[in-house]
């Protein structure tokens, strides 16, 4: 039977833990982070939650200078952009996270294959705050 | 193996409104525009009364017009009622898969004569919500949350392409300029302009407000300035994004063994293919996009063709980038080679592969759910030598089109061939 633990919102229940969760396949060993309820390697269902230690590499990356609302109302524009990228996890499976603690001003000088290591970022503030994944160099 | 069409389907007429920014019409009304210009293009006409069902693509009028179940009311508006009319969103791919659905729905027998039309009406809504609607494509719980926009999924793309390959980021820039030349010579496209011509505009234009006249050695200056070509998400500037637009398109497809009735020219669909895959983050690699490849091995396989055979394609350039990758998932140039026959003109006009003669989604515009049937209106055209000055030269027998939903989660292909 299903993990309740495995259902889609509890990735961002484990954020809000500074957890990076994702779950292993009991039948054939695939590792997906963000976790399923099945499967999709093998479609078994057996399948528990596990937590990484959120390593990784730089696999793609953009600096982002026109914002969506959600973004533009955390404070980014296109004099202060942010970067947003494809990590590549140490433990396989790749994730979408916002990358800080880069110079952005030459976004010629990030490399894709840099070390990367999860971190957290709050957005928003009051009632309307909410902590992310992101990652930062390693 | 990919089976035959359980019995063939012709295209026998096409239409489509200018594509652009029209405050005055919705798009409904752009969709009359459409269904006007296409029962002028049906040689032998026909009774709207013949139709039997309506596939239409349509990505978000929920967003863009705060209208849903579209599909009735469009029918209503062209006077088709009460024939069975479905609305098909897979995102940018919406215009494709309906052409799909109606592929399918006259193969299985079942009907003889299809309406597919495509139409989105983008431009009522400020820049901002227009980005929003457009995020609805993507992940909602994994992707945006990550702070991704279109571009910026195109740009990460981009980002994978030009460190895997080593490639010239020029390559980009001379996307754009090809596609530009092409919509310059189509009436029909929103930027009806070459880089060229959009430079002197500019000029005239600081001229006219007694401004200083800004000046650039050639097309590729002009966009390497970032006054005249800002940075949307790196690597990624305007004009390596297709523009907000509004428009429709309609394609009138026919039982083969009825074709001749309704013209001595028809087209036929020889293959289809469609394919899925999850989020960016999801797959294998991040410099081609896998669904792509495999609904357009399925097409060709239906069509007994090989990427050799086409003589022109029309792809799905909502990015410079993905025109790039595009024509390798297609087979055209192999993996890695893209971007160099994007800089050494293979793909123009005069090229081994002309790619977007329309001017592509670059230029001719993308309102989202028209730009799939859209493709077939150009596909019409240059089979039937009615191109204008874009008109490319030779015996044109074989033609593709490439329709890309959100990052490539949905791709449809189709491959279309004349006889005579």
């Amino acid at each position: 039977m299903t993990d309740h633990a495995l259902h889609s919102k509890a990735f961002h229940e484990a954020i809000a833990e500074d957890l990076l969760i994702g779950s292993r396949c009991l039948v054939c060993g695939n590792i997906s982070i963000p976790q399923r309820q099945i499967c999709p390697n093998c479609h078994s269902d057996k399948v528990e939650r596990i937590e990484t230690n959120g390593k990784g590499t730089l696999a793609a990356f953009t600096v982002i200078y026109v914002p969506p609302t959600s973004m533009a109302e955390a404070g980014y524009n296109a004099k202060n952009p942010y970067c947003v990228g494809i990590v590549a996890l140490e433990a396989g499976p790749r994730i979408s996270a916002q990358i800080v603690g880069l110079d952005l001003n030459d976004p010629a000088t990030i490399k894709i294959g840099m070390p990367l290591k999860q971190t957290f970022v709050v957005r928003g503030e009051g009632e309307s705050a909410k902590k992310f994944l992101a990652f930062e160099p390693a | 193996m990919a089976k035959k069409l359980s019995r063939g389907v012709a295209v026998v007429g096409v239409g489509m409104s200018k594509f652009g920014v029209f405050p005055e019409k919705t798009s409904r009304d752009l969709f009359v525009e459409a269904f006007q210009e296409l029962r002028q293009s049906v040689q032998k006409g026909f009774d709207p009364k013949d139709i039997e069902a309506f596939y239409m693509g349509n990505f978000t009028s929920d967003c863009f017009e705060n209208q849903a179940h579209l599909a009735p009311i469009v029918a209503s508006w062209v006077g088709i009622s009460p024939v069975e009319s479905t609305r098909i969103e897979d995102a940018c791919a919406s215009g494709g898969v309906a052409l799909r659905q109606g592929v399918l729905a006259i193969a299985s027998g079942e009907v003889d004569v299809v309406l597919v039309g495509g139409l989105e009406k983008m431009t009522d809504l400020p820049g901002a919500k227009v980005t929003d609607a457009l995020a609805l494509a993507a992940d909602s719980l994994f992707e945006i949350p990550a702070g991704f926009t279109f571009p910026g999924f195109y740009a990460a793309m981009a980002t994978a392409y030009l460190d895997r390959y080593k490639a010239d980021p020029d390559a980009l820039l001379r996307v754009g300029i090809k596609n530009h030349e092409n919509g310059g010579l189509n009436e029909k496209a929103q930027f009806n302009q070459s880089i060229k011509d959009v430079m002197i505009s500019k000029q005239r234009k600081a001229a006219q407000k007694g401004l200083p006249i800004p000046e650039w050695a050639d097309e590729m200056a002009f966009l390497k300035d970032p006054k005249s070509n800002p940075m949307i998400a790196w690597p990624l500037r305007l004009f390596d994004c297709s523009p907000v637009s509004d428009g429709a398109a309609a394609v009138l497809l026919v039982s083969e063994e009825l074709a001749a009735k309704f013209t001595d020219e028809p087209i036929f669909v020889v293959g289809s293919g469609q394919a899925s895959d999850g989020a960016l983050a999801e797959r294998a690699s991040l410099s081609e996009v896998p669904a792509a490849a495999k609904a357009s091995k399925h097409a060709y396989e239906m069509a007994g063709l090989t990427p050799d055979d086409i003589d022109f394609a029309e792809v799905h350039d909502c990015f410079t980038i993905a025109e790039i990758m595009a024509i390798e998932d297609l087979g055209f140039f192999p993996r890695g080679e893209g971007w160099k026959a994007a800089m050494n003109g293979q793909t123009a006009r005069d090229g081994s592969h002309p790619i977007n003669t329309s001017g592509g989604l670059k230029s001719k515009g993308h309102p989202v759910g028209a730009s799939g049937v859209g493709q077939v209106v150009e596909v019409w055209k240059q089979m039937h030598g009615l191109a204008g000055e874009r008109q490319l030269r030779g015996n044109l027998r074989h033609a593709l089109t490439h329709n890309v939903g959100g990052t490539g989660q949905t791709c449809v292909v189709h491959i279309f061939e004349k006889r005579n």
